[in-house]
């Protein structure tokens, strides 16, 4: 019977039946759920571990790829910047067993801080990207990438995006069928140590593998199909976008693309020869209508179709009439809507959330905040609009270090949470006690991965698989790096806090700080009884809504209320409120 | 021509629109139909506006509702199907839930929550089934089910699936100790009054 799976569920099962034998990865949205999957389901069948970061990851996965294995290593986009090294280079020598990099693009930005279109690493890298539309092609797609990486000896890149990924539909179920060979390392150092000398004999490899792979791609793969229709209209199309295609336009010849790098030229000029025009609609960038049109096939694409911005049939049927040179009419037949204006209602740091302590401590300094990315990049939400920047993982402590040494008179400090640390903070800070950079740095340990779901780290003392492991000390680490000055608090303690940011931004030495509190949504228990506050009391001052916790609730006519239900008792509003009108 | 059967679920991260899309898209599958959701996941999880869609026919391509397109809305949240209207069909149901969740933008005080929302409901949306869920769960005995109550609700408007298919899907998607309870409170979500 067909079960309905997600695209990341569909990916987990390709791997379980594409035999694979070791799964990595790095959680970011919309890729997190493969790798949870395979532990779920399938951990008895194969060995899946999340890494510190997706450089790792990835090295990991070529590794098992080496010793002839299947292996697997997933990612979000902006994963791919942090493992583009081993990426790059690990397409000269390939590897004997199948090394496929599984990517999650983010059109429209749902949960990113950016929308790179990851099919300009397939081009860059000299590797072929494959993009399923919809869960029984993830999973289908998925066991040909073993194929074809096999087969020329070459990394294949998979990529999907967060319509694929999060959406579910209908996939008929298969069983694992393991590779016929033994896995182990044979030793081929022409062919896997890339010395200049070596290196520029793969190299000229590479370029020949790229064509072959070219060619395959328009005849034997069959991972491409033309739907015939009417001759007036071909369209190409890759991904997600094919379905919407195929709403906006049913009666078009449709050529849909599993594989468009290396571009199935042949293919698509025998395409393109049979139609009168031909668009490209292809979701982001304008990739395969550029390569196209540089191999000198004629098309529109991004004429009429956006490259902002994820697609829709809505989006779709804009593009449909522009092209037409009609005016669209966007949903003419459903309701209007309410004139009310509403509320915005963005997400928030959750009620009892320890980083709200840290951040609405923070606001009493005259201090620029040098943010990062996880749960506290809520932070920057007003009331507490704590960050100044964020940027990209690691950041937190780098950018703070540069921005110390900028000759700036404001002191400098950096925040990022514990899984970001072992990512990529650990280097930064080894840098700023190498360098003395005088700022201070802040761990936010909630001891779990939690903007993506809460995936164990190297700080949770559990792999993914459930085994126990020891727990990396970031205080140890601190000491290690050279930090001379490190102290640890709990972030729910408003004066403690208070007194610790002092002493450290009044300083003239690094410091690291580790803010120690687990996440409200890990912990069995709320952190404390739940508070209210005495409406005889309460003077209306609003302090405790300043805190920006969602269970504080006012409008512009009553007094805060604190609603039981969300409360997590974590004191902070009780800590704040200088009339004593909050309690248990 | 295009027979797909679209339905979109509102509210706020973390109020349960996982589990009804769950048994939705269960129910949709076992009647023999193509079917597609998609959910959200992420950042937008935590406390924020969200919306789970729901399609269903012979076949299904894109997994996203059009505009103007859904069956039915329905809404954990009484302001939230305000927010999404713009999906529902012309002669489509809006099932709300009376519940209100102050998003932290009003009490910070930059925005305003709408007082006269039951009002707005009814000016906008020709079938309207508005209805306090979460007190009915609470009655059933579960607060929690207040999700499988607004389902049963919408059930009404979805004559290709039947009762016995919507109690199979629940069977599915929920633990064993929970069906009983569930069934009930879908059997009287399917029961309120289906106009006000
Ligand atoms: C290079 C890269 N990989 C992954 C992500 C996705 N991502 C965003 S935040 C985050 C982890 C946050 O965990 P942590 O630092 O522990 O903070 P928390 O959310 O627990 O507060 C991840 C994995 C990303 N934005 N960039």
């Amino acid at each position: 019977m067909k079960q309905l799976l997600s695209g990341n569920e569909a990916l987990a099962r390709g791997m379980y039946e594409g035999g694979v034998t070791l799964a990595v990865g790095y959680p970011g949205t919309p890729s997190t759920e493969i790798l949870e999957n395979c532990a779920k389901h399938y951990k008895d069948a194969f060995r899946c571990e999340w890494a510190p970061n997706e450089k790792v990851a990835l090295e990991v996965a070529a590794g098992a790829a080496m010793a002839g294995a299947r292996a697997c290593v997933t990612m979000k986009h902006v994963g791919l910047n942090v493992a583009a090294d081993p990426l790059l280079s690990i397409a000269y020598t390939g590897t004997p067993g199948a090394l496929v990099v599984i990517v999650a693009d983010d059109p429209g930005m749902h949960s990113s801080q950016n929308e790179q279109d990851s099919r300009h690493y397939a081009r860059l890298a000299k590797v072929p990207v494959l993009e399923p539309a919809d869960s029984a092609e993830a999973r289908d797609f998925l066991k040909k990438a073993f194929e074809i990486s096999e087969t020329y000896r070459t990394p294949v890149i998979l990529r999907t995006s967060t319509r694929v990924s999060h959406s579910r539909s209908l996939v008929e179920l298969g069983e694992r069928q393991m590779p016929d060979r033994e896995i182990g390392f044979q030793k081929d150092p022409k062919n896997c140590v890339l010395i200049p000398a070596f290196a520029r004999q793969r190299r000229l490899v590479v370029e020949e593998r790229l064509q072959q792979i070219q060619a395959d791609n328009s005849d034997k793969w069959g991972i491409n199909r033309i739907e015939k229709g009417s001759e007036k209209l071909g369209i190409v199309t890759e991904g997600i976008a094919y379905q919407y295609v195929k709403e906006v336009f049913p009666e078009a010849s449709v050529l849909k693309l599993g594989c468009a790098w290396p571009l199935p030229e042949k293919l698509i000029r025998e395409f393109a020869d049979s139609v009168e025009k031909v668009l490209v609609v292809e979701e982001v960038e304008d990739f395969t209508e550029v390569n196209m049109k540089a191999a000198g096939i004629a098309c529109e694409g991004k004429k009429y179709v956006p490259n902002i911005g994820e697609l829709s049939a809505d989006v779709l049927r804009a593009s449909k009439a522009k092209m037409e040179g009609t005016e669209y009419q966007p949903c003419a037949s459903c309701q209007n809507m309410a004139d009310a204006p509403l509320p915005n209602r963005p997400p928030t740091l959750c009620a009892g959330c320890p980083h709200r302590g840290i951040f609405y401590a923070l606001k009493k300094f005259d201090v620029d905040v040098v943010g990062d990315i996880g749960c506290y990049s809520l932070g920057v939400q007003p009331p507490l609009s704590a960050l100044d920047t964020i940027i990209c993982m690691g950041t937190g402590f780098s950018m703070a270090h540069g921005m110390a040494q900028s000759g700036q008179k404001r002191k400098v400090v950096g925040v990022l949470g514990d899984s970001t640390f072992f990512h990529s903070g650990i280097t930064g800070l080894l840098n700023i006690a190498w360098n003395k950079a005088n700022c201070t740095v802040i761990v936010l340990d909630n001891r779990i991965t939690a903007m993506t779901g809460h995936q164990d780290n190297p700080g949770t003392g559990q792999t993914l698989m459930g085994e126990a492991s020891d727990a990396a000390d970031i205080a140890a680490i601190g000491k290690a790096c050279g930090m001379k000055n490190i102290a640890e608090f709990d972030p729910l303690n408003f004066e403690e806090t208070t007194a610790i940011l002092k002493k450290s931004t009044e300083s003239d030495e690094p410091w690291l700080l580790i803010s120690k509190s687990p996440c409200v949504l890990i912990m069995k228990e709320r952190v404390g009884n739940v508070r209210s506050i005495d409406p005889e009391k309460c003077k209306n001052c609003r302090v405790c809504v300043k805190t920006g916790c969602p269970a504080i609730e006012c409008t512009d006519k009553n007094k805060p209320t604190i609603n039981p239900l969300s409360c997590n008792g974590c004191s902070l509003c009780n800590q704040v409120c200088k009339f004593g009108a909050i309690s248990e | 021509m295009n027979k797909t059967t679209s339905i979109v679920l509102a509210g706020v991260g973390g109020q349960g629109i996982l589990l009804a899309s769950e048994i939705l898209a269960k129910a949709a599958g076992f009647a023999g139909f193509d079917v597609k959701t998609n959910e959200v996941h992420g950042m937008a999880q935590r406390g924020g506006s969200v919306i789970g869609q729901i399609r269903y026919g012979e076949k299904v391509f894109s997994p996203l509702v059009s505009k103007g397109e859904a069956t039915v809305l329905m809404s954990l949240e009484r302001i939230e199907a305000l927010r999404y209207a713009d999906f529902l069909s012309p002669d489509g149901l809006a099932v709300v839930n009376s519940q209100v969740i102050i998003p932290t933008t009003v009490s910070s005080g930059s925005a305003v929550y709408p007082e006269n929302a039951k009002e707005i409901l009814k000016q906008s949306f020709k079938h309207l089934v508005y209805l306090d869920a979460n007190r009915i769960a609470q009655e059933l005995g579960n607060p929690k089910c207040a999700n499988v109550v607004l389902l049963g609700a919408l059930s009404t408007k979805l004559e290709n699936l039947t009762p016995e298919i919507w109690e199979q899907a629940i069977r599915e998607c929920v633990k064993p100790k929970f069906i009983d309870l569930n069934i009930t409170a879908f059997q009287t979500g399917a029961k309120a009054p289906s106009e006000l």
